[in-house]
């Protein structure tokens, strides 16, 4: 399970994470959402250590992140940020072998060539195997990107803003990809996504950020309300009701 | 997707080595008396060329890694300036009065210990104070270079002409005066260093990807830095005692290593490296030797050259 304790996160003396105590269900897909600057990428990089927190502290499967051993913690945890795009002149299938670097340390091994068919498959970007990732157009290189942290074969998958560049479709797939890794894989997903109606999809449950805190946490169900919703944006959000399911409608 | 091994690449750039390292050791040897004593001569020069090699190719290609750039070297950080500021220094406190008390191997280990102190503590500072603006990092470089490389001459002028003597034998060594008693030392600490880093030749693949991407796959990104930048400061050391600073050679071998071979994998890049250097400074070497009768200096052919070449990447990359 990854949980939080009294976490906060301060540069220089302004509180960008404050005080956030959270436990997050497993084998499901958790939502963060928020406006820009409201924490959540902080939060997730916190989770996988890739900052520090200033306060507090963040625990995977009860033990805290600055205690794992990073191998470890990385045979058990991936993260795609929401930066760490690169453009380093490599084929989409070696970044996506990366993916198995924390299993493997460089030298892959029969499984880990499956592993890497495996999340190409999964993502449908395997004409694009032998494609230089710095010659790929934002979403495909999104696609190859996502590909390597499935390939990493992880009990926890933490992708900062993956839809980014995404057109429906795509966006469809990876979110419908997600969901059957957390049901029939038992994968725990942490996903910050700023289309709120693939969260109301396809999550399962939310946690909204405002101002560096956790303002409403919940099930889906619970959080998608349009007094909820008005106060996280700031701006009117309405509810319909399409096909039992929650849309909402903040166009003007 | 099995992976390329470069075999016949290597092949190719061996067969060239040996046959420019044969053209060095047996061409214009001169009158057959002379042959016994050139030979030996010219076989040492190779090694300790080799071991600058290697020690240049190696620290570049790494410090290129390590800072995810393309451009910036030890070199051009004005690492080897600060060597000689550091053995200015050391030469300067301990070695009183002229005598011999501090002589080859431990005023050079004392160097070793001091520059790494130095370089770590500056590293730290540059790379900390800013993250990814190049040309900050290019011009914070530069800076200390040019300082250490001032403090040094300073020091040189106020310090005791008997000790400058002992200064003037181990620091103006150049490609023309190879510091060739110290070959042996550096060679230990060219092999201790490139032995110390080779389990970390992985870990270095996974940073290319850059600091989030490595720390996500497992990679203790801040020990494998430090631990880098410290067997970088001692290659630096290793070859500015055999022939001095070379501001720009680390970025040409570097540029045509990653040309020829185009991969991430380290285990390629660095030994690629090693047998590019040599064949670039062999070369270099039989040009000036016997093609310009010593007139021009290998260092000035390679910083002018290499410097060109710097300003076209800068121009040309401008950010990392
Ligand atoms: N390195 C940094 N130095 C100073 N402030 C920072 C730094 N990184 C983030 N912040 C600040 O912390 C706050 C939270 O940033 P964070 O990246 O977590 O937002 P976010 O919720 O992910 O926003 P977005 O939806 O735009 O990605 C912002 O106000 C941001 O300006
Ligand atoms: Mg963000």
């Amino acid at each position: 399970m990854i949980s939080t304790e009294s976490l906060s996160k301060k540069y220089g003396d302004k509180f960008v994470l404050r005080e956030v105590s959270a436990s997050l269900p497993e084998n499901k897909i958790t939502a963060f959402i928020g406006c820009n600057g409201a924490g959540k990428s902080t939060m997730l990089n916190i989770i996988s250590r890739l900052i520090p927190a200033s306060e507090g502290c963040a625990f995977v499967d009860g033990k805290k992140v600055s205690e794992w051993d990073s191998r470890k913690l990385a045979q058990n945890l991936a993260i795609l940020g929401q930066n760490s795009h690169n453009s380093a002149r490599i084929s989409v299938e070696d970044l996506v072998a990366f993916g198995r670097f924390p299993h493997s340390g460089g030298s892959l091994a029969e499984r880990d060539f499956e592993m890497v068919e495996r999340a190409l498959k999964m993502t449908g970007i395997e004409d694009l195997r032998g494609r230089f990732i710095d010659e790929l157009s934002g979403g495909q290189r999104q696609m190859a990107h996502i590909a390597m942290s499935i390939a990493q074969d992880t009990k926890y998958i933490l992708l900062d803003e993956p839809l980014n560049n995404l057109d429906m479709s795509r966006s469809v797939k990876i979110m419908k990809l997600l969901r059957k890794l957390a049901r029939e894989e038992s994968k725990t997903i942490l996903i910050v996504i700023h289309d709120i109606n693939f969260v109301s999809f396809y999550a399962d449950y939310i946690v909204a950020l405002k101002d560096g805190r956790v303002k409403y946490e919940g099930s889906s169900e619970a959080v998608m309300k349009s007094e909820i919703l008005s106060d996280i944006y700031g701006m009117r959000i309405e509810i319909e009701e399409y096909k039992g399911k929650k849309i909402c409608v903040y166009y003007q | 997707m099995r992976r390329k091994s470069f075999a016949k690449t290597f092949a190719l750039l061996g067969f060239i080595a040996l046959g420019l390292a044969a053209l060095y050791l047996f061409g214009g040897l001169g009158a057959r008396e002379n042959w016994g004593y050139n030979i030996s001569r010219r076989a040492d020069i190779l090694v300790a060329i080799s071991i600058v090699a290697g020690s240049v190719g190696v620290s570049s290609i790494i410090f290129q890694t390590i800072t995810s750039n393309r451009i910036l070297t030890p070199g051009i950080m004005g690492l080897d300036n600060l060597y000689l500021f550091t053995q200015t220094i050391i030469i300067y406190f301990f070695s009183s009065g002229g005598s011999e008390m501090i002589s080859g191997g431990l005023d050079f280990f004392l160097t070793l210990i001091l520059m790494l102190a130095l370089s770590l503590g500056i590293y730290l500072y540059i790379f900390k104070a800013n993250s990814g603006d190049v040309f900050f990092v290019v011009l914070t470089g530069l800076v200390f270079g040019i300082a250490f490389g001032g403090l040094s001459s300073f020091m040189q002028v106020i310090i005791d002409p008997s000790e400058f003597s002992i200064l003037e034998g181990r620091m103006f060594a150049s490609f023309n005066k190879i510091n060739l008693p110290m070959m042996g030392v550096s060679g230990l600490i060219v092999l201790l260093a490139f032995l110390w880093l080779s389990s970390d030749f992985d870990k270095f693949d996974a940073l290319t990807l850059g600091r989030n991407m490595a720390i996500s796959l497992g990679v203790e990104y801040d020990k494998v830095v430090l631990k880098s930048l410290a067997a970088v400061s001692l290659f630096t050391c290793a070859s500015t005692v055999l022939v001095g600073p070379v501001t720009f050679l680390g970025i040409i071998i570097a540029s045509i290593t990653r040309f020829i071979f185009p991969t991430y994998r380290h285990s390629v890049l660095l030994s690629g490296s090693i047998l590019v250097g040599i064949i670039a400074l062999v070369f270099g070497m039989l040009a000036t030797e016997r093609v310009l009768q010593f007139s021009v200096p290998l260092s000035v052919i390679i910083n002018f050259v290499g410097g060109i070449y710097f300003i076209y990447l800068v121009l040309k990359v401008k950010r990392v």
